[in-house]
């Protein structure tokens, strides 16, 4: 099109608006805007990328956190993967699984993991750790007379360089084998296992005997990454012998006679002996290494939660738990997080309220004084501000303490008998004083910007036209104080309900809030998988909590200023 | 006390006087009667005390001095709701979150009047200002004119006897204030309302009112009605502030009945009416409405001085014509002429003489 049909199209108004260089309008506005946004985006992308790392992140990583579940399936995969087809409520699983479960824990024992899955286990049934603990210093000896039975028959059994060659064999390397140990052992330690560990398993070798390939795979993979030593010089230990008991056992006689890789001799000796000893009992011997082994709710936990996520935590934190029948309440003696969240709702409410209270008389007469007067009181309210935090808090410690202040001046006034001094702190009253007055300037500020904008000249004209005072108020002024009571009450409710060094000081055990119980598991107990639910939970609260109070009061009815 | 003399004097200002700071006055010396029935403007420039003596009247300032009476009896220790005076703010403030309906119901229910009757007489209210329609809306719905209109029929709907407008139309454009004065004035002299109305645009003032009172510095100036304010302004002040006015200064030489003779500062004698002057010596300031200047020498008294003038501007305005004289030391001296058949089209550096009846140019106070 030329420039003369051009105008005469768009003097038709037939074809689209063109901008002056011809480009269509629509166009050209949509590059000039999309400019405009890019310049607006990489200005606040500083701050954008600092919200998204460290304040987007953590919460993503604590909501993943209240469902993950990893470590079971990681340190124990060959147990949780035999376990699958084992019916709970059918007594003890089968012999599988208990061997399974030799090999997973001996790998885990000797990674120094199989304590830390001890601990996971033990929020859900008392006594895992202790027992994960147990059995970890007793493993070695287990399968030990059978594991003899082999290396008594010849001391070649003892030499590192003779089981590197035999279970390097002949013929080609599995290198395929050999990256699935290298990820079984990341996946357990959470470490990197790269690197030449001056050994790959025959691909026969891993063939005829596969127990043995893996167990002592993993044992060279351990010992030159993990302990610096070269697998020649070193004796396996016990699991490889061990396991080399069972494949012998377990292998075709004639298969093992036909093998030709080195050391054929010694493993044909070795499949007589372990032809004739005595089978290794794995559940006897886990069984009489700890007898709690003989509790089906054992092996009933770890299937449950053998799952790579979990809605374990969840339950937990509102006092349920997963069993392998399905959910289930907690016994009355361990039910103590929906106490504690009804606690942090019910008190933060009170809170609120009792900000409300106060501190809407505080900041009408803000908001009614002359701006100079007004400033200078306004000081006042922010003055709380200038002081820690805790030193606040420990003030209202030393305030309401039985040998406080406050008791000190009413047993002087005669008001209280000294013998009768009252409980003002370590419960739910000390959190509720010293909250409200810590919380207090965040109501203020809202109402008092929100007041500000009331013209005087509305509750004149209510007076004007025949309300007296109290009308005057409650029919004119307050309704439009209420965006900035709307405001004050999520500010202060949503920074109560998260609340944690007061209630922690000055709360005893009766008036802490459940942001405590996370700090407890978060810190102390160590068990973030929980504290990550319960703060899932709080978030998800306070939420519909904003949302509830944006269907029923409106969020456009909250003002902070203007 | 008969009810002719409180219906004379419905409401009274005796001797009052404000202070905010207890430094300065804002009203000196207020005195004013107001007989029932009466719409009075209080006209004045910006700070000169006329939403102060308004807000005394309604209860929301306590006069530091002096009497406020309504019906005969002193109101100053009658809380503001009491009073029952009904009042329209200069911003309207009409609730912001109650409907317009819900607003005109707000003073009836203050007072305990039941549902039926509320209702009719809000709806009785906005079909006065032809809001009938509107009820159901928010004030932030309407237009500045419409949320006008609501703010007099809330003053209104509990039939007060006397209703105080301060500024109501300062935010309205030109058209629909003037659509509006007339309104109100309709309304109040139908309703028979006495009616205190704040306001600082003179042609509003003129237009509405039965008497205007004209405030400065805090003090009424002069109260009368407005023909009688543009006619015969009582002072300098008065003749400055009310229309368009020529002023010259002098000294009055020749004193006589109702006509004496004032030697200007540029040594021209003019006829002058003694109005705040009273012997010869006085220095005084007269004042000549621009209309009533004649420079058809047939037209005058033969007898008449006359001043030279130097035109210095044509200004034509359609009904009238407008010029800018050159007269006796003051540049800007106007005369104004009807664009009649036979009006005279002056010229600008045309030299022409001018002169008026003595009783056209006022002598007032220096
Ligand atoms: N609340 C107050 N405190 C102190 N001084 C005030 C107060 N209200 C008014 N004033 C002062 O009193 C004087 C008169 O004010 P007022 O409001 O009565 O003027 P006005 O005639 O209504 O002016 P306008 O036409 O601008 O509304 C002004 O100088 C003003 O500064
Ligand atoms: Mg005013």
């Amino acid at each position: 099109m030329n420039d003369q049909s051009m105008k005469a199209a768009m003097e038709r108004g037939d074809g689209p608006m063109l901008a002056a260089d011809g480009t269509p309008l629509k166009k050209s506005l949509a590059r000039a805007l999309r400019m405009q946004k890019i310049r607006a985006l990489l200005l606040v992308a500083p701050l954008l990328i600092f919200v998204l790392l460290t304040f987007l992140a953590p919460i993503a990583d604590m909501l993943f956190r209240s469902v993950e579940n990893q470590i079971v399936s990681e340190t124990l995969p060959g147990t949780t993967a035999t376990l699958d087809d084992w019916e709970a409520g059918e007594g003890l699983p089968p012999e599988p699984v208990w061997r399974a479960f030799y090999f997973d824990l001996f790998l885990a024992a000797e990674a120094k993991e199989h304590t830390r899955l001890g601990s996971r286990l033990n929020y859900e049934f008392t006594g895992m750790s202790s027992l994960f603990r147990g059995a970890g210093r007793g493993i070695d000896d287990i399968g030990e007379d059978q594991a003899a039975a082999i290396i008594e028959l010849d001391p070649r059994w003892e030499e590192g360089g003779f089981w590197h060659d035999l279970m390097s064999g002949t013929g080609d390397a599995d290198v395929r084998f050999l990256d699935a140990r290298r990820d079984r052992l990341e996946r357990l330690t959470g470490d990197r296992y790269d690197g030449d560990i001056g050994f790959s398993p025959g691909a026969a070798v891993v063939d005829l005997l596969p127990l043995t390939a893996r167990a002592y795979t993993d044992w060279a993979l351990y010992t030159v990454l993990a302990d610096g030593d070269a697998v020649i010089e070193v004796t396996p230990w016990e699991a490889v012998p061990v396991a080399l008991f069972l494949d012998l056992r377990a292998a075709d006689a004639a298969a093992v006679s036909g093998y030709d890789g080195p050391g054929r001799g010694d493993l044909f000796v070795a499949m007589l002996a372990a032809r004739s000893s005595d089978p290794i009992d794995f559940r006897q011997s886990f069984i009489d290494l700890d007898e709690d082994f003989a509790i089906p709710t054992i092996w009933e936990t770890i299937q449950t939660y053998s799952n790579r996520f979990t809605p374990g935590y969840f339950l937990n934190a509102v006092d349920l738990q997963l069993t392998p029948d399905g959910v289930s309440a907690r016994d009355a003696g361990q039910r103590i997080y929906i106490v504690l969240f009804q606690r942090t709702m019910f008190m933060s409410l009170l809170i609120t309220f009792s900000c409300i209270l106060l501190g809407y008389p505080v900041a009408w007469i803000l908001a009614n004084l002359p701006m100079r007067v007004a400033n200078m009181l306004m000081i006042l309210v922010l003055l709380p501000f200038w002081t820690s935090l805790l030193v606040r808090t420990s003030a209202w410690k030393v305030m309401l303490q039985q040998q406080g202040v406050i008791n000190d001046t009413l047993v002087w006034l005669g008001l209280v008998d000294d013998a009768a001094r009252l409980v003002m702190i370590n419960n739910q009253f000390g959190t509720i004083v010293a909250m409200t007055h810590i919380l207090l300037p965040f109501m203020i500020l809202p109402l008092y910007s929100v007041m500000q904008t009331i013209p005087p000249s509305y509750v004149r004209a209510a007076k004007s036209l025949g309300a007296t005072n109290m009308t005057a108020f409650w029919r004119v002024y307050f309704p439009q104080s209420v965006p900035g009571i709307g405001a004050g009450s999520i500010l202060v409710f949503i920074l109560a309900i998260g609340y944690y060094i007061t209630p922690e000081i000055v709360g005893g055990t009766k008036g802490v809030f459940i942001s405590n119980r996370i700090a407890y598991h978060i810190s102390a107990s160590l068990n973030w998988g929980l504290g990550a639910a319960l703060g899932t939970i709080l978030l998800a609260a306070v939420l519909i909590l904003y949302w509830a109070y944006d269907k029923v009061v409106g969020i456009d009815n909250v003002k902070l200023g203007g | 006390m008969t009810s002719a003399q409180t219906d004379d004097a419905f409401v009274e200002f005796d001797r009052v006087q404000k202070s905010y700071d207890g430094e300065t006055l804002v009203v000196k010396d207020l005195n004013l009667t107001l007989p029932k029935g009466e719409f009075l403007t209080m006209l004045g420039p910006s700070g000169s005390g006329k939403t102060t003596c308004l807000m005394m009247l309604a209860g929301f300032e306590t006069a530091t001095h002096g009497d406020i009476r309504l019906g005969g009896k002193p109101i100053n220790n009658i809380p503001p709701h009491k009073r029952g005076i009904g009042m329209v703010f200069q911003n309207y403030a009409l609730f912001p979150h109650m409907t317009v309906a819900e607003n005109l119901s707000f003073p009836l229910e203050v007072r305990k009047i039941g549902k039926d009757e509320r209702e009719e007489k809000v709806q009785r209210a906005l079909d006065m200002v032809q809001m009938g329609q509107f009820g159901g809306r928010r004030p932030a719905q309407l237009s500045g004119g419409q949320q006008q209109r609501i703010a007099l029929a809330r003053a209104l709907v509990f039939e007060p006897e006397l209703v105080l407008m301060d500024e109501p139309l300062g935010a309205l454009d030109k058209q629909l204030r003037e659509h509006m004065q007339f309104e109100i004035t309709n309304l109040a002299h139908d309703l028979g309302l006495t009616t205190v109305y704040v306001t600082h645009d003179q042609t509003e003032a003129l237009t509405m009112s039965d008497r205007v009172a004209v405030f400065d510095d805090g003090r009424i100036q002069q109260i009368a009605p407005p023909d009688t304010l543009y006619e015969e302004p009582g002072n300098s002040f008065v003749a400055q502030f009310i229309g368009e006015n020529n002023t010259l200064e002098g000294v009055v030489t020749n004193m006589g009945a109702d006509s004496c003779e004032v030697k200007l500062d540029s040594g021209d004698v003019i006829d002058a009416k003694p109005v705040n002057v009273s012997k010869a010596g006085e220095r005084t300031r007269v004042s000549i409405r621009p209309e009533r200047v004649e420079f058809n020498r047939d037209r005058l008294l033969s007898d008449a001085h006359t001043l030279k003038a130097h035109v210095k501007e044509f200004i034509y305005m359609g009904d009238i014509f407008r010029f800018r004289l050159s007269v006796a030391g003051n540049e800007d001296f106007i005369v104004k002429t009807r664009n009649a058949p036979d009006a005279v089209r002056l010229k600008a550096g045309q030299e022409i003489e001018i002169g008026w009846l003595a009783q056209d140019c006022r002598a007032l106070d220096a």
